[in-house]
């Protein structure tokens, strides 16, 4: 089983517009959306959920009034300042660590579980689809790109299903450093402008640092075909294999807003010809 | 001291380019913050002049084998399974380490000391009085809010301070928004758009962050997110159509305002409604 995840550096470059178009035009495989802090695949895909579970990860500190004598250790210990004056516990600020917890001479402090999202196994026209959603303003969205990218392998498995598509998170930190690990290949979608460009040598070396071997698709071509360029002659130095220039296409946009892809929407547009082309040229690289 | 984040939810519907434009078309004491600090964009159409860089460690354990009686006091208060006994030896994982300090805490045996792990820099510059202040989080690093932070430490009594904030609505946004006195949400008026809108304004509102938003490619994709704002007394503070030759001038690292004079003032009436918004809410002292 192969498994492709396609990252950015950048947010706002394409992945889920091109992995959904992918999913178009790829033959049995698994889906698996991993950008749990803000999850879109599922307004393209439409999945009917077959499971749901509650995400467990993580606790936050409370202090019980009735035991606790506002000694105030546990304020003098908290590195993040989460505890009042009044002794209460700010549940955003908490980073669960437990030292308060752990040191309250009162026993006056409980440290429950927090459930701080849901991940799903779905069923979409396209295939199966793992994907979850990370409660607001939470924490943990490693593990629960971990978690889903697991699920993910599992279906892998259970189907007889030989590629996993993930859609992964902007950005270089812990969500994109957890659906890295492991995976067959990557594709940095980036924009031919320069924050697509200093982004995508960042999450590049990310890429690098983990093993993965990586590879460049310039969405929105045509806006600067000089910096595009520029971009390709990057990649080919790092060597990441170049897969394809898809142009600015407004057709992207509608189908979008028309819940499809861009192969389901127009299929003979230019963006839809230049999808195809680099689904071509990945499939035959990653030896679909 | 007034705090406006610039915040989103969906990647790429132009949080730098509103931040950037706004803080130049500004005169005064103007300060912008880049707590994007995984991918810091603001610097490349900012050009500041760097005056300092400093390099921001953060304390992880290290442990004195001759004094550790192996009781495992450590692994087990710790919540991150960031230090671990492997056979006869305890073995820290820096890159799993929150820096709570419990594990140093605990120690019976004082064998735990503190030792530091890069995770990333933090720059200091100007450009014509505008100042100017970014985190680049060290690639390889997992968490942002640390370095965040360290970069929201500049922010000064006094100042307007700017913040642009990382896409999401996770815990590196909380952090670029906390105790801000308005966020300034930027949506483009697409599905994806609206989706990730609408949990940015679910972490605002748990933050009780007065707000008000911003539409980018105003004339591409549908109504549903004007809809939106209009269910949830939201004001519009600005739209921007799509332009390419914006976009393309963007792709070169220019500024709108410089590029088309005419933003600027645009820029201005957007900071004078926000200014309004945040006199005519009542904070908590």
């Amino acid at each position: 089983m192969k498994e492709l995840i396609i990252i950015s550096g950048k947010g706002g470059t394409g992945k889920t517009s091109l992995l959904a178009a992918f999913a178009s035009l790829a033959k049995g495989m698994v889906l698996c959306d991993a950008d749990v802090d803000a999850a879109d695949l599922h307004l393209i895909m439409d999945p009917r959920i077959v499971e749901r579970h509650d995400f467990e990860s993580g606790h936050t500190a409370v202090i019980n009034p009735d035991p606790c004598t506002q000694c105030g250790l546990c304020r003098e210990l908290c590195k993040w300042n989460a505890i009042s004056e009044a002794f209460i516990v700010d549940p955003i600020a908490c980073e669960g660590c437990g030292v308060c917890y752990y040191f309250c001479p009162e026993k006056a402090i409980a440290f429950p579980q927090d459930t701080c999202g849901e991940w799903f196994l779905s069923d979409t026209r396209f295939g199966p689809m793992a994907h979850a959603r990370l409660g607001i303003a939470e924490e943990n969205s490693g593990k629960l790109v971990s978690l889903v990218r697991q699920q993910g392998k599992l279906l892998a498995g259970k189907k007889n299903l030989d590629l996993l598509l993930t859609d992964g998170p902007p950005g270089i930190g812990c969500p994109v450093i957890a659906s890295l690990g492991g995976a067959t290949a990557a594709l940095i979608v980036t924009e031919p402008t320069v924050s697509g460009r200093h982004d995508m040598e960042r999450v590049a070396e990310l890429a690098a640092f983990f093993r993965v071997p990586a590879m460049v698709c310039v969405n929105k071509y045509d806006l600067n075909p000089e910096m595009g360029q520029a971009i390709e002659a990057y990649a080919k130095e790092k060597n990441m294999t170049v897969m394809g220039r898809i142009p600015f296409d407004p057709v992207f946009t509608k189908a979008m807003v028309q819940g499809k892809t861009i192969i389901e929407y127009d299929p003979h547009s230019e963006g839809a010809a230049a999808v195809k082309k680099s689904w071509e040229d990945l499939a035959r690289h990653l030896g679909l | 001291m007034m705090i406006i984040s610039i915040a989103s939810g969906k990647g790429g519907t132009g949080k730098t380019t509103i931040a950037t434009n706004l803080a130049v078309s500004l005169g005064g004491d103007v300060q912008l913050l880049d707590c994007d600090v995984e991918e810091p964009n603001a610097y490349l159409f900012i050009r500041p002049e760097i005056h300092e860089t400093k390099t921001i460690n953060t304390s992880v354990p290290e442990v004195d084998m001759k004094k550790c009686t192996l009781c495992g006091k450590c692994r087990d208060i710790c919540q991150f399974k960031a230090i671990v006994i492997m056979g006869k030896t305890v073995l820290p994982f820096p890159e799993l380490c929150h820096s709570c300090g419990g594990c140093m805490r605990v120690c019976p045996e004082k064998a735990i000391t503190e030792t530091g792990r890069e995770i990333g820099v933090v720059e200091r510059g100007s450009r014509n009085g505008l100042e100017f202040v970014h985190g680049k989080l060290r690639v390889g690093e997992a968490m942002s809010p640390p370095l965040i932070r360290k970069v929201r430490e500049y922010a000064r009594p006094g100042a307007l301070t700017l913040i642009d904030a990382p896409p999401g609505t996770s815990c590196p946004v909380i952090t670029a928004m906390k105790g801000a006195d308005f966020v300034l949400l930027v949506t483009e008026p697409t599905p994806f758009g609206l989706h990730d809108l609408k949990l940015a304004v679910g972490a605002v509102k748990i933050l009780d962050i007065p707000c008000g938003l911003v539409i980018n490619r105003s004339d591409m994709g549908d109504n549903r997110v004007r809809e939106y704002a209009k269910g949830q007394g939201m004001p519009i503070l600005m739209e921007i159509p799509f332009d390419r030759k914006i976009a393309e001038a963007y792709s070169r690292g220019e500024m709108l305002v410089e590029g088309m004079p005419e933003w600027k003032e645009k820029f201005l009436n957007l900071y004078h409604r926000i200014a309004e918004i945040i006199s005519q809410t009542p904070r908590p002292e």
